[in-house]
C-alpha cells in the first residue's frame, strides 16, 4: 500500500516533555487529561499491537526457527541457519540487483522531478493548483493496473515498441530490469514531486535575488542557494522512493523478467509458490526490515523533520 | 497538496511570482520537462483506455473498436465475485479503520502523556514498512493463531474475507490518524478551550466544536483509507484463503497466467473507480478550502 501513500507531513515530534508542575489542582487535571487521552487512543492502540506488533514478533520467531526435511516449520529447533544462508551467492545478487535497481530508479525520479517541481512551484497559483491535481490523479489510481499499462505498452507488439523499431531502434524492454526500472520510475516519481515541490515552493526567492544581486551567475545562485535550501525535499524524495523500489514485488513480477528477480519477489516464493521456506523467508524479511529503518532514520536525522 | 490550503493573499501571488520566475530560456527547459513528464504520466493510462475497447483476442494487435470485452466483463461470474469481495472489504475495513484512526490522531495531538513515543512508533510503522514484509507477518500471524485456537477450542478458522479485513484495518489506521493529526495540528487548540470556558460538556465541545472542524480531515482519510483498501493487492494476496479473491488479487493472478484482453476491461473499471474518488476527495479538499478561509 506504501504506492499511494502521500508524504507524511507531520513528523513526531517531542512528546515526552512532561507537563511542567502545577500546583495540586491543575496537576490533577492534568492528570485526567492525559488519562482521557491515553483511553481515547487505546482501541486504536491495542489493535495495533494484536495485529502489527504481533505479526512482526512471530516473523522474527520464525527467522529463528528450523524446518524439517520434509518442509514443514518446525518450531522447536532455533538456529541461525536462515540468517546464515543470507550471504549465499544467489541471495547477495538478488539483494545487489534490487539495491542497484531502487539507487538508479531514485535517481531517475529526481531528475525528473526537480524541474518539474521548480516548473510547478514558479507558475501562479491557480495554475499550480491544476497542474497539482494532474499530477496526483494517476498517483491516486490503482496501481496494478498503472503498472500493467507499461506491459502493453512496452511488449514486443506495443505501440512503444513498434515506435522505437520504426525509427531503427531494436529494444527489448518489457521483462528485462529496464522495465522493471521504468515501471518503478512510473509508479513513484508523485512521491519525488510532491516532497520536492513543497521544499520550493516554501523557498524564500529574495535569497536567490540577493543572490543575483551579488553577482552570482543563474548557475551559481541555484547551486549555492536554490539546491541547498531545497535539500530536505531532495532527502525525502529520494527516501520515499528508494524504500519501495527496494522492496519492489508488484513491478518486476509483471515486467520483470528472469533476470531481474528483486527481494520482493524472493521473500514471496518462500511463502506462496514452489519453494516454501517460512524460517529463511522470515530471516529475509526482517534483513528488509532493517535496510528500511536504517533509511527511514536517516531520513529523519538528516533534518527530515523539518520538511 | 499545501496549494490548496494555502491562504489566499492576492498580492502575495503576483510578488512570488514575478520574483520566482526564471528567466525565458530556463523556463522553456522547465516547460519541456513538464510536458515529459506529464507524457510519461497519462499515456499509459491512454493506452490501457483505448486498447480495452479493441476487438481482438491478443492484446496488442489492433482490429476495430467494440465493447465486447466490457459485456463479457458483467458476464464473469468470478469478476464480479470478487468486484462484489473487494466492495464489501473495502466498506467495512474503511468504517473500522476510520474511527480508530481519528481517535488515535486526537490522542495523538490533543493530549500528552507517558508511553505515547511509543504508540507514535507503533502509528508510524505500517506506514513506512514495505508491504511484503507486512504481508509476511500478517501470513505467519494468522497461520499461527488459528492453529493456538485449533489446539485450545477445536475450532478451525480458515483465512478468508475476515482475515482480508482484519489486515486492512491494520494499514488503514496508521494512514487514517496520520491525515487527521494533520488537520488538528493546523487547528487553534483555543477553540476548544473557548467552548470548555462557555460551560460545554467534554462531550458537547468534541461533538460540536472539534468534531465539525477536523470533519473534513476525518473524510479524506476516510477516502484514502478506502483507495488503499480497493488498491491493496501484496497484503491481500498473502491473507486471503482460497474462496475469497478480491479484484486486484483477480487481476494480479490473470496477469501471471498470460493476458487476455478481459482484463484490460477490468483494469479500466478499477481506474475509473478511483478517478472518481479523486475527484470526491477533491472536492472535500476544496469545501474544506471554502470553510477553512
Amino acid at each position: 500500500m506504501s504506492t499511494t501513500v502521500p508524504p507524511p507531513d507531520v513528523q513526531p515530534d517531542l512528546h515526552d516533555e512532561p507537563p511542567p508542575p502545577g500546583p495540586g489542582l491543575e496537576r490533577d487535571a492534568e492528570k485526567a487529561a492525559s488519562r482521557r487521552g491515553f483511553l481515547i487512543g487505546l482501541p486504536g492502540l491495542a489493535y495495533l499491537v494484536a495485529f502489527f506488533a504481533a505479526p512482526l514478533l512471530i516473523v522474527v520467531v520464525y527467522s529463528f526457527a528450523s524446518r524439517s526435511p520434509r518442509g514443514a516449520t518446525v518450531l522447536a529447533g532455533w538456529n541461525l541457519d536462515s540468517y546464515a544462508r543470507l550471504t549465499d551467492s544467489l541471495v547477495l545478487t538478488i539483494a545487489w540487483r534490487s539495491l542497484w535497481i531502487a539507487v538508479v530508479t531514485t535517481l531517475i525520479c529526481l531528475v525528473l522531478a526537480y524541474p518539474f517541481a521548480y516548473y510547478l512551484a514558479t507558475r501562479p497559483v491557480r495554475v499550480r493548483a491544476l497542474l497539482l491535481v494532474l499530477v496526483m490523479i494517476p498517483f491516486w489510481s490503482n496501481f496494478l493496473v498503472r503498472t500493467y499499462a507499461w506491459r502493453m505498452l512496452l511488449g514486443s507488439d506495443g505501440p512503444l515498441t513498434r515506435l522505437l523499431q520504426t525509427v531503427g531502434i531494436d529494444a527489448t524492454l518489457l521483462f528485462t530490469p529496464t522495465g522493471v526500472m521504468i515501471g518503478l520510475v512510473y509508479g513513484y516519481l508523485p512521491f519525488m514531486i510532491l516532497p520536492l515541490y513543497a521544499a520550493v515552493e516554501r523557498l524564500d526567492h529574495s535569497l536567490v535575488e540577493a543572490a543575483r544581486d551579488l553577482y552570482a551567475s543563474g548557475w551559481q545562485a541555484f547551486w549555492k542557494v536554490t539546491w541547498p535550501l531545497s535539500r530536505p525535499g531532495v532527502i525525502a524524495g529520494s527516501i520515499l522512493v528508494f524504500i519501495p523500489s527496494f522492496g519492489a514485488y508488484v513491478t518486476p513480477e509483471i515486467l520483470g523478467g528472469r533476470g531481474s528477480t528483486m527481494l520482493g519477489s524472493y521473500i514471496a516464493r518462500q511463502f506462496i509458490g514452489t519453494a516454501s521456506d517460512w524460517p529463511f523467508g522470515s530471516a529475509l524479511s526482517v534483513a528488509i526490515l532493517v535496510v528500511m529503518l536504517a533509511a527511514a532514520t536517516a531520513y529523519f536525522r538528516a533534518g527530515g523533520k523539518n520538511l | 497538496m499545501s496549494v490548496l490550503e494555502m491562504p489566499g493573499g492576492a498580492g502575495a501571488e503576483v510578488a512570488d511570482d514575478s520574483l520566482a520566475r526564471p528567466r525565458r530560456g530556463v523556463d522553456r527547459v522547465l516547460a519541456g520537462n513538464a510536458w515529459l513528464v506529464f507524457a510519461f504520466l497519462y499515456l499509459p493510462i491512454l493506452v490501457l483506455i483505448v486498447y480495452s475497447f479493441n476487438d481482438n483476442e491478443r492484446v496488442g494487435v489492433w482490429t476495430e473498436p467494440s465493447l465486447r470485452w466490457y459485456g463479457e466483463l458483467v458476464g464473469n461470474t468470478r469478476v464480479m465475485d470478487a468486484l462484489r469481495n473487494s466492495l464489501v472489504v473495502a466498506a467495512v475495513s474503511t468504517v473500522v479503520a476510520t474511527v480508530l484512526g481519528t481517535l488515535a490522531g486526537l490522542s495523538m495531538e490533543r493530549f500528552r502523556y507517558r508511553g505515547q513515543r511509543m504508540f507514535d512508533g507503533l502509528l508510524y510503522l505500517p506506514v513506512i514498512i514495505p508491504d511484503i514484509t507486512m504481508a509476511v507477518m500478517l501470513l505467519l500471524f494468522f497461520v499461527q493463531a488459528f492453529d493456538l485456537i485449533f489446539l485450545a477450542t477445536g475450532v478451525q478458522f480458515s483465512r478468508g474475507l475476515g482475515t482480508i479485513m482484519l489486515a486492512h484495518v491494520a494499514f488503514n489506521v496508521s494512514f487514517v490518524a496520520l491525515v487527521v493529526r494533520a488537520r488538528l495540528a493546523g487547528l487553534d487548540g483555543a477553540l476548544e478551550e473557548a467552548a470548555a470556558d462557555l460551560y460545554a460538556s467534554r462531550w458537547q465541545a468534541f461533538r460540536r466544536v472539534t468534531l465539525p472542524l477536523i470533519a473534513p480531515g476525518v473524510a479524506g482519510g476516510a477516502l484514502l483509507a478506502l483507495t488503499l483498501s480497493l488498491d491493496d493487492v501484496v497484503i491481500t494476496e498473502f491473507v486471503s484463503g482460497a474462496g475469497a479473491t478480491t479484484l486486484p488479487v483477480y487481476v494480479f493472478g490473470s496477469l501471471r497466467r498470460g493476458v487476455t484482453p478481459l482484463i484490460n476491461a477490468v483494469s479500466v473499471l478499477m481506474l475509473v473507480g478511483s478517478i472518481l474518488l479523486v475527484l470526491l476527495s477533491l472536492a472535500v479538499s476544496r469545501r474544506r478550502e471554502d470553510a477553512g478561509e
